[in-house]
């Protein structure tokens, strides 16, 4: 449990003007020479979910302490050194000074190798959703003078409409999609650049509860929808401009009044 | 869409519907009285010869070819006009002699016309349109690319796996790998005599190897920040039997010669307050180095002393050429590439390849034109004046790369806004605009008979431009990222490019 956090910062304000208590720094002292035997203690006492919070902690600080003692020990032995492992990309000289815009640069060499792989060619970000049944989906509207059929359907969720959509006549239709839940345009991640583009929805794929869903264009969480990406200047490799990429719904629309996406790359 | 073309303008509209002039050749022109003028030496040949004056350039051809009594196997020439015998003014003659002086009045059918002719490449290099290899090697992205001077079947690419490696072309396979950086080698420099390969690192450091990939001693240390540019010493300025010198730029700000076989540096300049972006040897025997710092400086290369600041840029200048850059490069050899028996034989051989392409009416004339972070580009006469020649502007974002044409009468700049652009490289006049690449543009190469170019960008592609037609010729799709270098090989045949992709990339006809 961590100890309530003071409010303000009356106690700096306090140190400011009337300074530390005489025997501070000793205390500290005996403090930290105690910690020691303090951990040592609390390492053989400590019980249940305590405990095992303790030795989490104590894990990762040993960690730490090994890995720094490592780096400490390899600085000083003399002789040939590795080549540097780099983790970032090499650049020629003329890219060397300049900041990289990270929006138009997209398909690294990175994901292309992944690609390479196939293996998770069809994996997704979410590969599970929660079942949405027909009654959560649909709401019934009664129609009729005396209210008695009840063929209509009205769906809940947003959906994405296309462009040239127009309603079929009242007495028809028999699913509505409320306008006020239409979506056009979607808050689209890039999962390597870590950006986010409020991107137009093109289409909308797979909907992973039903095809039908996927028909109406229904927006659940784990939706694939089709995306405009021409602004982020990504670039085939026979230098053509994409046009249209994938990306999966994370959030649930309904919720959150808006689409946020992540991009399949 | 990016790629869409946009609806022409109410101005192109009505520009388009305007009564166009129609090119034709009027018949009944009187003769005009013409000389020709060799353009190295400057001799004249065969006196005042009365011709037609819609005479085609392919007639002159013939003409000359056979007052020079080389009718067996002509050898082609262009021809300009030389305007003010005072100033050296001269005008290209594009087509016949009608429309290209008489027409716009630079001269009347009653004076003598001094026509002036240079040489023009024999052969023909043919547009690279396939990519005849892959070669997978390189650990990690190619960052510099560069052709052997004397033949095609080897190149060098330096990569950010620390390593260089030598590539047999035509069997298209690697050759040599060249380890001893610890860091990312980020450029690479064949030396003019063939012998010797200089790379640069972002460990600071300078390594030498010979041709077989063995490594010549040491580093070179001395530099405090990473190597952004190396240049070798002309051919025609080394002493026969001494190792050719070499200039090296860093990060740090100064700029190195060494003494290759010694392995000392001779000389650092410390006069650039910040990185030193580019670094050339000029053929007269002054460095030319262009800086972070705004300026462009000139050092004599015999003792060390600072020639000449030029400052008209104001923001980096990212790159530098030589008028006489490839005739440099190529020093003692041709495209042929047979070795020259002899130190002094080289010497005399590469001075001729020099003076070819630096003499115009018998005075040695180097021009450098420098690119800039401002979207501009200088053209200078350096040890003329410190005043630019001209200012050549039209690109919309910063110029990386700049590059005089083999004959020096044109010169390209690749930029950051997709575009490449034509400029003149005598007057620096704007002459055509390459589009097509849909990012930007990194390099530029010309083919060594200057009638074709080929440019590699970020959107993955190679594109080969044609400068006769100004248009694209080929594109070369294939790299699976960006491409950061590519190079023409010194006999036409091939292109090499690499990039983020790792792999090294050989394009033939």
């Amino acid at each position: 449990m961590k100890p309530l956090q003071p409010q303000n910062e009356y106690i700096e304000q306090h140190i400011k003007q009337h300074g530390r208590r005489l025997d501070h720094e000793e205390r500290k002292r005996k403090r930290i020479a105690r910690e020691g035997h303090k951990i040592a203690k609390d390492a053989q006492t400590l019980k249940g979910w305590r405990g095992k919070q303790f030795a989490q902690k104590r894990y990762k600080e040993k960690v730490a302490m090994k890995k720094k003692i490592k780096a400490h020990q390899e600085s000083k032995v003399k002789g040939p050194t590795e080549p540097l492992e780099n983790n970032d990309e090499a650049l020629p000289t003329y890219l060397l000074d300049r900041q990289q815009t990270n929006t138009a640069k997209a398909i690294s060499s990175s994901i292309k190798q992944k690609r390479l792989e196939k293996a998770d060619k069809f994996s997704v970000p979410l590969p599970k959703v929660r079942g949405i049944s027909e009654e959560e989906m649909f709401k019934v509207i009664k129609t009729g003078s005396k209210k008695s059929k009840a063929w209509k359907r009205m769906i809940t969720k947003h959906t994405f409409v296309g462009e040239g959509f127009t309603r079929r006549p009242v007495k028809m239709e028999r699913i509505i999609r409320p306008t006020a839940l239409r979506q056009k345009k979607a808050n689209v991640t890039h999962p390597e650049l870590g950006v986010t583009v409020f991107l137009p929805i093109l289409s909308v794929k797979k909907n992973p509860q039903s095809p039908m869903y996927t028909q109406m264009g229904v927006l659940t969480k784990g939706t694939i929808i089709e995306v405009n990406v021409s602004e982020l200047g990504m670039v085939t490799a026979g230098g053509k401009v994409v046009w249209g990429k994938y990306a999966q719904i994370t959030n649930e629309p309904d919720r959150d009044g808006c689409v946020n996406a992540v991009l399949l790359v | 869409m990016a790629t869409l073309i946009p609806p022409p303008s109410k101005k192109q509209k009505r520009e388009a519907q305007k009564p166009r002039e129609v090119n034709l050749i009027p018949d009944d022109l009187p003769n005009v009285l013409i000389k020709f003028q060799a353009s190295d030496t400057g001799d004249s040949v065969g006196g005042g010869i009365r011709v037609p004056g819609n005479i085609s350039e392919q007639q002159l051809e013939q003409l000359l070819n056979q007052l020079l009594g080389e009718q067996d196997d002509p050898i082609p020439y262009s021809f300009s006009l030389l305007n003010d015998s005072k100033k050296g003014d001269l005008i290209d003659i594009k087509d016949n002699l009608y429309t290209s002086v008489l027409k716009p009045e630079l001269k009347t059918t009653e004076d003598v016309l001094t026509l002036v002719y240079t040489p023009r490449a024999i052969f023909k290099v043919k547009a690279v349109t396939r990519p005849s290899a892959s070669i997978a090697g390189h650990g990690s992205t190619i960052l510099c690319t560069q052709f052997a001077p004397h033949t095609s079947s080897k190149m060098v690419t330096g990569a950010g796996d620390s390593t260089a490696r030598i590539w047999d072309c035509n069997t298209q396979t690697p050759l040599h790998v060249l380890k001893g950086h610890t860091n990312w080698v980020l450029c690479v420099s064949w030396c003019p005599n063939g012998e010797v390969i200089a790379t640069g690192s972002m460990d600071n450091t300078i390594r030498l190897w010979d041709e077989n990939g063995k490594s010549l001693g040491d580093p070179l240390r001395g530099h405090t920040k990473w190597i952004t540019s190396l240049a070798w010493e002309p051919i025609h300025l080394v002493k026969p039997g001494d190792s050719p010198r070499l200039v090296s730029a860093s990060k740090d700000g100064s700029i190195k010669v060494w003494d290759t076989a010694r392995r000392v540096p001779l000389m650092t300049f410390n006069g650039h307050s910040s990185s030193v972006s580019c670094v050339k040897w000029s053929g007269q025997g002054v460095i030319y180095s262009a800086s972070h710092d705004k300026t462009i400086r000139v050092w004599d290369a015999k003792n060390g002393k600072l020639i000449n600041v030029l400052k008209s840029h104001a923001h980096w200048v990212n790159h530098l050429s030589l008028s006489t850059d490839y005739a440099l490069r190529m020093g003692a050899f041709d495209h042929t590439g047979i070795k020259p028996s002899s130190p002094e034989e080289a010497q005399k051989k590469a001075l001729q390849n020099y003076d070819k392409v630096a003499k115009i009416n018998g005075v040695t004339e180097e021009r450098i034109v420098t690119a800039s972070d401002d979207f501009t580009m200088y053209l200078w006469e350096p040890l003329k004046s410190t005043k630019p020649v001209c200012r050549m502007t039209g690109h919309q974002k910063l110029v990386n790369h700049v590059q005089f044409s083999p004959d020096g009468r044109n010169l390209v700049s690749a930029s950051f806004d997709n575009s490449i652009k034509l400029w003149d490289g005598r007057t620096g006049k704007f002459i055509s605009t390459f589009r097509g690449h849909v990012a930007a543009v990194y390099q530029t190469a010309w083919s060594s008979d200057c009638r074709l170019l080929v440019s590699c960008s970020k959107d993955t592609t190679l594109k080969v431009w044609d400068i006769k037609t100004k248009k694209l010729s080929v594109d070369l799709p294939g790299h699976q990222d960006e491409v950061y270098s590519v190079d023409w090989s010194v006999d036409g045949k091939r292109v090499a490019s690499g990039g983020k992709d790792k792999h090294v990339r050989l394009w033939t006809h």
